[in-house]
This record gives structure tokens, sequence and C-alpha cells, in this order.
């Protein structure tokens, strides 16, 4: 019996077990996506033999699906890039010169990590209002570079922090300024740092419903995550659409994630794991 | 340092620290500190009126928030033992497995860590319906192997909602610990491995003895995120049992409560800003206090390799 448990057999089929369990419903949603609504509900689990390609076109038509994913795309992209150029220079500053204070604000920026923007919500909801920003697709951007800028700081001083400070004396001496020290040196020797954080920052952005649910009112504006919530109670009981509607949701990261997903891994892992 | 470059420094980190502290303290720590001013007040809607003191807190102790209170804190406790037990055992024993297989590792990680990269949105929706009490596959599957007595509204009834709800919840992040674990093994040095298997260890011996201590900083940050995690819990209660926390209040967190209280609700009538506030304060206090007491404690038996 231990030496069972102690096999590779063991553990190898501990890990097909698991992937069966992961990829069936994966499988099931992906099959019932192309299988009409009405034959659906007959035989759950018949193969979609003849492909019904209908239900992807009426999600893409009736359900505003192609705004949505619009909005999700500006919202995840506008954030992402407002992340990397606060957190480059933040980073930049705080991981590579000596002045004082730098502890001290490294620490209150790390502070940001700990408060978690659900719990500030009615603050930002009323502050957002008093600033002309709610229902605004800027407004959102803020709060997720506001949200994701701690932790993305903290990893990016990290590699600021591992290159040798010898690549900076020869860049001024060669009469360099600091900007372009940063932008021309040092960029392109923590582009590694830079992909993960933008994983790391952009799959809980697009992910999200929370805060467009509260902070977004008009139907344009919706995104993606949060068009779902409103297009599964349109369109209850009509199976073969709602499945196809969360494919399309989940399509783009899945796509994504399989062509990249080493850097998934390590950029989704970012905090918990050192190194 | 000459003084020429010392003023560009000083100019360097002006221009590039301030925007980025600028965001942070106007969409976080503001917000943050006045969610605590906010519980010292009363509300009308989202007016402000008068000071009242710690009044809110008073009133979040006492009916009718007393018993949501209590039940809510239960649920999310019972979520923070129940995963802690069996999605960190589950994702210790994938990592485990992938440590030790030799074939199909990356296939193996691949898979693992799938169901981490959907949105709750798309989880919490594809296992509803897989649950479903007419068409969902789970009661096809338990009437088809000669059990149609058991198949039932798994997320209708109220004794099996909220272990189902964490059934969905280790479905979609059993990933997470497991590759964090798998990054904590991969750093065991070997020699020590290598060295007690040449003493006759058996691999059992060398899994306790050996590997699990020196897995303690990975067991610390999972613990510490399960903590954060399931006290905070809300994303699949919502889309799952909305914010009432169906089937009557069966599902409901501390998260949902604070929605609730901070929105309104259908059931429960107009928001009170107030008590919100006061309840966001004390969640923020109970995980903050939790999560750092939590980490010392378990930093202490972690081992320098």
């Amino acid at each position: 019996m231990i030496k069972l448990f102690a096999s590779r057999t063991f553990f190898q089929s501990v890990l097909i077990i698991n992937s069966l369990i992961v990829l069936l419903p994966v499988f099931f949603l992906l099959n019932s996506s192309l299988r009409e609504s009405n034959e659906f509900a007959r035989t759950p689990f018949a193969l979609a033999r003849d492909p019904f390609w209908e239900n992807y076109k009426r999600v893409w038509s009736e359900g505003e699906f192609g705004s949505y994913f619009i909005n999700s795309l500006v919202i995840t992209g506008g954030s992402l890039i407002l992340i990397l150029v606060l957190a480059l220079g933040a980073g930049f500053v705080l991981g590579r010169y000596r002045f004082r204070g730098n502890n001290l604000i490294f620490g209150f920026i790390l502070t940001g990590m700990l408060i978690p923007a659900k719990l500030a919500i009615l603050p930002l909801f009323i502050q957002l209002n008093w600033m002309n920003l709610l229902d605004s697709r800027l407004g959102l951007i803020l709060i997720y570079t506001s949200a994701a800028l701690p932790a993305a700081t903290f990893i990016m001083s990290g590699f600021f922090k591992s290159l040798p400070t010898d690549l900076d004396n020869a860049a001024r001496i060669d009469g360099a300024s600091e900007f372009k020290l940063l932008s021309k040196v040092l960029v392109p020797l923590v582009r590694p740092g830079m992909a993960i954080v933008a994983i790391y920052s952009a799959i809980p952005i697009w992910n999200d419903f929370f805060l467009p649910l509260v902070f977004l009112q008009s139907p344009e504006k919706k995104t993606l995550m949060q068009g779902l919530t409103v297009f599964f109670g349109q369109y209850a009981s009509q199976w073969g659409v709602l499945f196809a509607g969360l494919c399309l949701a989940a399509l783009p990261l899945v796509v994504l994630y399989l062509v990249l997903s080493e850097q998934f891994i390590k950029g989704l892992t970012a905090g918990a794991v050192k190194g | 340092m000459s003084s020429a470059l010392r003023k560009e420094q000083n100019r360097t980190i002006g221009a590039l620290l301030i925007p980025a502290l600028a965001v942070i303290i106007v969409f976080t720590t503001v917000p943050a500190l006045t969610t605590l001013s906010y519980a010292l007040f009363s509300w009308e809607g989202f007016q402000r009126s008068t000071f009242v003191g710690f009044e809110n807190f008073q009133k979040l102790f006492a009916y009718p928030y007393l018993d949501q209170l209590i039940a809510a804190l239960r649920h999310n406790t019972t979520a923070f033992v129940v995963i802690m037990t069996f999605q960190t055992s589950l994702g210790l024993l994938f990592a485990y497995a992938m440590f030790r297989v030799r074939r199909g590792l990356r296939f193996y990680r691949v898979v693992v860590f799938l169901p981490v990269i959907f949105s709750l949105v798309v989880v919490g929706y594809l296992w509803q319906s897989l649950f479903d009490p007419y068409y969902g596959p789970v009661n096809q599957i338990i009437a088809g192997i000669g059990f149609p007595e058991l198949a039932k509204p798994w997320l209708g009834d109220t004794s099996t909602a909220l272990p189902t709800l964490m059934l969905i919840n280790l479905w979609r992040w059993v990933g997470f610990p497991a590759i964090v674990f798998l990054a904590g093994l991969n750093a065991v040095n070997s020699e020590y491995i290598e060295a007690a298997r040449i003493d006759g260890a058996s691999e059992g011996q060398i899994f306790r003895r050996i590997i699990f201590p020196l897995l303690a900083p990975s067991l610390t940050i999972i613990t510490v995120l399960t903590f954060i995690g399931a006290y905070e819990w809300f994303d699949l209660p919502f889309v799952i049992g909305g914010s009432n926390g169906s089937p009557a209040g069966a599902t409901d967190t501390l998260a949902l409560m604070f929605y609730r209280l901070s929105f309104g609700s259908i059931d429960s009538g107009a928001n009170n800003v107030g008590v919100g506030s006061a309840l966001g304060v004390l969640i923020f206090t109970l995980v903050g206090l939790g999560a750092a007491f939590g980490s010392a404690l378990l930093r202490k038996r972690e081992v320098e390799q």
C-alpha cells in the first residue's frame, strides 16, 4: 500500500485524473456552445458533430459583445500602459537611487498592497462622482492603476536593483542624461520584469466584474465580464447561446495562456514565489 | 557625486516618483482612510449627515445586523478552514506529483494552472450550468450511475450550497498553491535528498523530514493568501448566489453583506453607508491583523536551508 502511494504510477494517475477534472468541464462548455439549445436540453452529453455556429453569431450580433470586448480592451490596455510607465519610473528611482526618504516612500507604497479596492468602494464612489469620473472608463483605469501599482513598483524595483551599477556610471560618462540612462540602457534590460508586471496586472483587470458593476452604468461602456452578467439574465435557458458567450469571454486569455504559459504562471504567482 | 548630477537626480526623482505616488494616494490611500471616517457618521443615502461616534459599530452588533454578521462570519470561517484543509493539501499533492513524475510535466503544469486564468464570472456560470438541477451533467451522471435519489439542486439547497461553492472554488484555485509549492520543491537543495536516499531513507521519510519542513515559506504564503481570500470572499458567491447569498443566506459572506449595506439590495432595502463602512473597517482590521499575526507565527517555524 505504502509502496503504491510512493510510486511514480500513483503520482502519474493523480495528475491524469486531475487533468480530466480540469479539462472535461472546459470541453463540455466548448462542445455545448456548438449545439442548438433544444438539442442540448434533450441530450446534454451528445457530441457536436455538426457544429452549430449560429450561437456565436447571435452572441456577437445581438449581445453587444463587440462593444463589451472593445471596452475591456481599452480599459485593460489603458491601465496596463499607465501601470508600466509609472512603475518603471518609480521602480527605477526607488531601486537605483540612494536618497533620504527612499525606504519610507517604498514602505508607504507597499502598504498600498494591503488595501483591497473593494473595501474602499464607498469613498471611491463618492470621490469619483465628485471628480466627474463616475461612469467613465478613465475613472476605472485610474483605480485599477492605483490598485496594481504597489506590487508593480515592488517587482520593478527588484529588477532594477539586480542590475550592476557600473552600467549607470558608464552611461553617465558617455554623457547620457538620467532619462536616457533609464530609457535606452536599463529598460531593455528589465523587459522580463515588465512582462511579469504586465501579466500580473492585466489578468485581474480583464477578469474583474466588480468595479465595472459599481462604477459603469451606461450600456455602451460596459466591459466583457460585466456584460456577461447582463447577458445571462437576457438569454436564460438558451443554453447554446449562453455557452457560446462564456467561450467568447474566456477565449482571448486562454489563447494567450496556451502561447505564453510560462510567463503567465510566473506573472500570476509573482507575489508568492521568490526568484 | 557631482552637484550637477545630484541636481539632475533630484529632478528625476520628482518627475518619476510623484505621478506614481499621486495616483496611489488619490485612489487608494485617501479612500481607505475616508472609509474610517465614514463609519463615524450617519448617512442619508450617499449624503453625509451628523457625526455619531461609534454608533454605527453598535448598530452592526445589534438586531437586525448581528444575525447576518454572525452567519456571514461563520461561512467565511468555514471557507477558510475547508479551503485550507482540502485545497492546500490537494495543491501540495499535485505539486509533489509534478515534482516526482518524469514525463508530461510541462503538460500537467499548463493544465493544473489553467482554471486560475478563468474569470470567476465564467467559472461561476459554467458550474452553475453543470450543477443545474434538470439539465446539468452532474445530476445526470449521478442518476446515470444508479443513484437517482442523490441527484438534487446542489446550489439551491441550503445544506449543500456552501459546500458546492467551496468545491467550485477548489476547481478554480487549486492550481495556485500547486504551482507555488512546486516552485518551493524545486528550490529544495537536491543534495539533501540525495544524501538521505544514500542513508536509506524512504521517499515518505524524505518528504516528511526534509522536504515538508523546507516548504514552510511556501506554506506561510499560501496560508496568508488563503486567509485573506477566505475572509474577503466575494466574486464567486456573488456570481452564483447574488448579493443576498442565495439560497436563504446560505452562502452569505462578510463582503456580500458589506456590498448590500453599501449599495442596498432588492430584499434588504435601502443602503446604510455608515454601518456598511463600519463593516468595511471590521473586515479590513480582521484580515490585516489575521494576516500579520499568522505570518509572524508561521515564519517562526521556517528553517534556513
